[in-house]
Parts: structure tokens; sequence; C-alpha cells
């Protein structure tokens, strides 16, 4: 199903990721927030900006110990944490956030 | 968490048999391949072929007759019954096709109708069936809401394997292209990259670096994850989800410190970065082998002695019971060790050698039970004696904490009940089957943690891991009350071989300075 962000259409899977990760830009994410009810503020964006730098680097998302670190250091130890990154995105970081970046879905037994 | 769009079962003390419902799962299905690669890759059409009729049935043909095993499955159910309440998918949906044997038949009525003599001339009175598109999508979708967990083969007086006729089914339909985009995604993946998630080197390098980092902020030692090292004497071979998850990343951690404390070299593989083999999943003989070839290719490669696997279940069902005819002889390795070897199995024994100082006050706020995972349980054994599959991972937590409970006995050990996330069910197009399916172990859980106090459940599988991550909250508890083994094993060690601060750490100091 593909969705409509800054008067464009971006194609998108049956999971709601999108297709070709060069298309993205900051408004998909707000699209795809809105669609799951969310509102993105400033701490989102800290994380999905750090999982899109990552992925430019490593070609795959942060794993969950990497981000939390991350976010740990840069925002103190009491953010760096799993609770934190739900309280964010409910879905999950991995998922929700990577979702939101414009990243491919993690794979695995995850 | 995320909310619900279906009900979640109540939990009680103990398991209650429910009433049926027909259809009540008919509608779940997994997203199928879309993706034409990711079947192509495996060896399968890109999409289902015209003619799936005719190859559907000349592939069970085949299989039948490759597998006298599942042609005898498909004779010999009598209908006794045994098996019917015996399914955690069935417990926790009332769907008569979620029933083992109501799952069995979905292919044994079309197996009656083309390869019996009385099916193919009264097939009504023999339960035989045409197969049709119905029957297909049915197909798809019962067969993908099994987890391949054999516990009703525990209770079946002839031992049919319903997770046997579960994985025939799904190769049936991967051989005309109709299969499931969550594991043929996976195993593309591997084929392509080495392991389940695709991580490349240089990402799993980093993490095992920042592991480096942790220890040593931790314990002022310098533990080693070393990756690609040829010539040590062991390689480990862990689910990639260990180097990306958590709680699975806690017990990699352990891992490294038990290596680190019992003074033997070690090392993971960039090319053999996955333990996990989704081939089995969909009984594909030949992507089961391929995965299993590079962990050979690796050990050569790196001329290790040894091979030890961390903690995933249905990697050590066929590490343990398959990999040396996937992908021996091992003649290579060291004859003096097991071939492989099971994480427990090395910390136990290092444990009994009197090579671990363990503190256990270390886990004193913690009151852990064990979740057997089902691969482990029913399908492989641990160490030399019967049972050390069931005893070698409690032994473990035992050495390392004050307090452990077991779970009531129907729901442990040979009886288990699956955590509702196995045999590539482990995706969230199926979310509805694997919270319902958790229902047995999650009322065998509450039974302990309300009566004798348990904070956490402890597994050795990384789809167990996730699993409870996912469903725990939809039962009330924490999605952090599940726990690796080596987690508590970590937690409790002391490190008492002391090595300097690693080199590269001190550089990236200074140069912050």
């Amino acid at each position: 199903m593909p969705i409509e962000a800054n008067g464009k259409t971006f194609e998108t899977d049956e999971e709601g990721y999108l297709v070709n990760l060069s298309d993205w830009e900051p408004a998909i994410a707000e699209v795809m927030a809105a669609q799951d009810e969310l509102e993105l503020t400033d701490e989102h964006w800290e994380i999905i900006n750090f999982l899109r730098e990552y992925y430019d680097e490593y070609q795959i998302a942060p794993a969950v110990r990497v981000l939390t670190k991350a976010v740990g250091k840069k925002l103190g130890k009491d953010k760096g944490n799993s609770k934190y990154l739900y309280s964010l995105f409910p879905y999950g970081p991995g998922k929700q956030a990577c979702r939101f970046a414009g990243l491919p879905k993690p794979t695995g037994c995850i | 968490m995320a909310k619900a769009d279906f009900e979640v079962p109540e939990l009680k003390k103990h398991v209650e048999v429910p009433a049926i419902k027909e259809g009540a799962m008919a509608h779940l299905k997994p997203f199928v391949v879309k993706n034409p690669d990711h079947n192509t890759d495996l060896g399968f059409p890109g999409e289902l072929v015209d003619d799936w009729h005719d190859k559907a049935l000349e592939k069970l043909g085949d299989l039948c007759s490759r597998y006298r095993s599942l042609q005898v499955y498909l004779d010999a159910c009598v209908k006794c019954g045994s098996c019917t309440d015996k399914c955690h998918y069935f417990l926790g949906t009332a769907d008569p096709k979620n029933m083992p044997v109501g799952r069995q038949d979905l292919l044994r009525k079309v197996y009656r109708r083309y390869f019996t003599l009385a099916g193919k001339y009264f097939p009504k009175l023999v339960g035989a069936e045409d197969l049709t598109r119905e029957t297909l999508d049915e197909w798809y979708s019962y067969y993908h809401q099994c987890s391949q967990c054999r516990r009703c083969s525990v209770f079946c007086p002839y031992g049919i394997d319903t997770a046997e006729i579960s994985m025939a089914a799904r190769e049936i339909l991967d051989s005309i292209g109709y299969g499931q985009k969550y594991c043929n995604e996976i195993i593309a993946k591997v084929h392509k990259v080495g392991n389940n998630l695709g991580l490349p080197g240089p990402a799993i390098e980093d993490t095992l670096l920042g592991l480096e980092e942790d220890v040593w902020d931790e314990d002022e030692v310098w533990v080693k994850y070393p990756l690609d090292v040829e010539g040590a004497d062991i390689l480990l071979v862990t689910p990639s989800a260990d180097f990306f998850a958590e709680p699975h990343v806690d017990g990699l951690i352990g891992y490294g410190k038990v290596f680190h404390e019992a003074g033997v070299s070690w090392t993971l593989s960039t090319t053999a970065s996955e333990a996990g083999n989704f081939g089995m999943f969909i009984g594909s003989y030949e992507n089961m082998r391929r995965v299993s070839m590079r962990i050979r290719k690796a050990a050569l490669e790196l001329k290790v002695k040894r091979i030890v696997f961390g903690e995933c279940g249905h990697a050590w069902r066929i590490a343990y019971s398959f990999l040396n005819t996937l992908a021996g002889p091992f003649d290579f390795l060291d004859p003096n060790y097991p071939v492989p070897q099971h994480i427990c199995e090395f910390t136990w024994g290092q444990i009994q050698d009197g090579k671990l100082e363990l503190d256990k006050s270390e886990n004193d706020e913690i009151t852990p039970t064990f979740h057997d995972s089902c691969n482990v349980a029913r399908a492989s054994r641990m160490g030399d004696k019967p049972g050390g599959q069931f005893e070698i991972p409690r032994n473990v937590i035992k050495a390392v904490c004050n307090n452990y409970v077991d779970m009531h006995h129907d729901t442990i050990g040979e009886q288990t009940f699956c955590c509702g996330g196995g045999g590539g069910l482990l995706t969230d197009d199926l979310m509805e089957i694997r919270v319902k399916g958790a229902l047995p172990r999650m009322n065998a859980l509450k039974q302990v943690v309300e009566d004798q106090g348990v904070t956490h459940v402890a597994a050795i599988c990384a789809i167990c891991k996730s699993q409870f991550t996912k469903v725990l909250p939809y039962y009330g508890f924490e999605m952090d009350q599940i726990l690796s083994v080596h987690q508590l094993v970590s937690n409790a060690i002391v490190l008492n071989r002391k090595t300097g601060k690693p080199e590269w750490l001190e550089e990236d100091e200074d140069e912050d300075e």
C-alpha cells in the first residue's frame, strides 16, 4: 500500500516499510507516525536520525544495545535503556522506529 | 505494548481444554513471498505455478517415497484422540484444525484420495478429499499455525510427529511457489549475508567491540569477543539475535566471560554468524544442508578444533541430531570433545571442574524458572546422559542462583509447552496465534509467579526469548522478565583473570581528550 507524503506517493511493502530506501524524506516519517497515532517529538527524531546514520555506515539497523548505549551517551544514562525506547516507539524501536526511518525491517529471531 | 486487535485469552493457573470453535483461526495467514528472489534463491519457483495441483501431488508422492516416516504418519492415525488437547495452539484458539489430528488430516485427506486404494475408489468412506484451491489455502493457513514443537508426538501412541507433517506440507507449498515471506526471506539472507538478520561483518565487529567496552566499564577486565580469528580452538556458532536483541546479547556477554575464565581461545565467524537454520522449518533438506555447510566451511577455514553452539533451540536440534549427516564428517575436529557441544554443556563442565568462581548472591534479586525450549527438550539431548538436555541447563542456573523454581511438571521437560513463536512463526503478521499459543506457558508461569515468587523465566533459545519479550506484556507481565541462561551466569561469574584495558579503548579516550 503506497503512502502519500509531501504531495508525492511512495511505495511501501505489506508491512508498511518503504520499498526504496533512497526515497526517504522526513515527511514520510511524519505520515507513518500519524498512521500509528504518534506525534514525532525531538526525542523521536534523535532516534530516527541515529538509525539512519548507523544504517549508512553498516547497511543494517543498530543492535538494540548499540542503540541504547548511543542514546545513553547522548541523552543521559536514565534514557539509555529499552524502556525509554519503547516509551517513544511502543511497537518496538527495532521495528517501528526503523520503519519511520525508512530502513528495512530487521528479520530473524528477534 | 502494541494494542491487540484480537481477544487475548484470560490467564488461569492451569490448563483448561476449551469447547471447540470451528474456523476460529481460518482467517489467519502469514504474508506470502512477494519478491520472487526470496523463492528462487532457495531453489523454488518465484510464484505460484499454474499446474500447482499436479505438482503438489507429485511432491507429496516424492516426499512419501523419500521419507518413510511421513507415509507411516499419514497411514497410522487411528483417531484415538490422545493428541487433541495437547497442542498449545488448540488450547489457545479452540480451533479444531489446530488439534494435531485436525492439522494432520488436512494433508492426510489428500494423501488418502490420491495414494491409497480405498481413497481412490471410496473417498467418502475413508475421509479422502480432492486437492482443491481451498484445501491448498487451508494448508497455507494451518501449517503456519504449527510451531513444529512435537509436544503432540509425546502423547501419540503411534508416535506420529505432526512437525514432520507440517514440514512436508510447507515443502510442498514451497515447491509450487507458495512460500511464506518470513522464513524464505530469512533463508535467502543467510545464503547471501551469512545470518538471519543480514548483519554484515563490520556491524558484528562494531557490536562485539561495544561489548568489550561494556564489560570493561563494568568489571575492569578485558574480556574479548573475537571474530574470525584463525587458529582459535573453539568456533562459537550462535544465533544472530545474540548480536542484536535483548536479552539475547546478555547471554552472549556471558558466553564470552565463561570462555575468558576457562582460559580457552575461541572465535566467532562472520560467515557462520548464525546458528539457526530455517531450512528445517520449511522442511527443505537442500536448504538445511546449504545453511549447515557454512559452519563446516568456517570451521575448516579458521582451523578450529571444536565447535560450540550458543543458546538456540532448533539450531541445537540440527547440531545434535543432523549436523554430521548434513555437513560431516567432522573428523578434522578434536575427537576428545563432543561434536558439536552446547554452551550449557561447556559451562557446566567448567563449573564441575572448579574452573569458575561464582557469586550466587549477585542473582539474589532474581527467582528464575526455566522454560524448556521444544527443540532442545524433545528433539535432542545434551551431555552424555539421557535427560541431560533438562538437567544441564538447570544445573547451570542452580550453580549461579540461590533461588530456583520449576514450573508445573506437566508443562516442563519432555512435556514442555512451546513459547508459541517457534517453527517460523515469529513474525508480526502471526501475532494473534503467537499470543494465543503462548497461553498454556503463561498459565504455568502465572502459577509459579503467584505461588512461589518467581520473578523471571530463563531460556536457551533465541526464538523463545524474542517471543516472550513480545507476548509477556499481553498477559500482564513485563517484557524484561525473560532472561538468557548465560545472563544469569554473567551476573554471577567472578572475573579473576585480570587483563589490561583494551588498547583501542585507550586510543579512543586519548582522542576524546
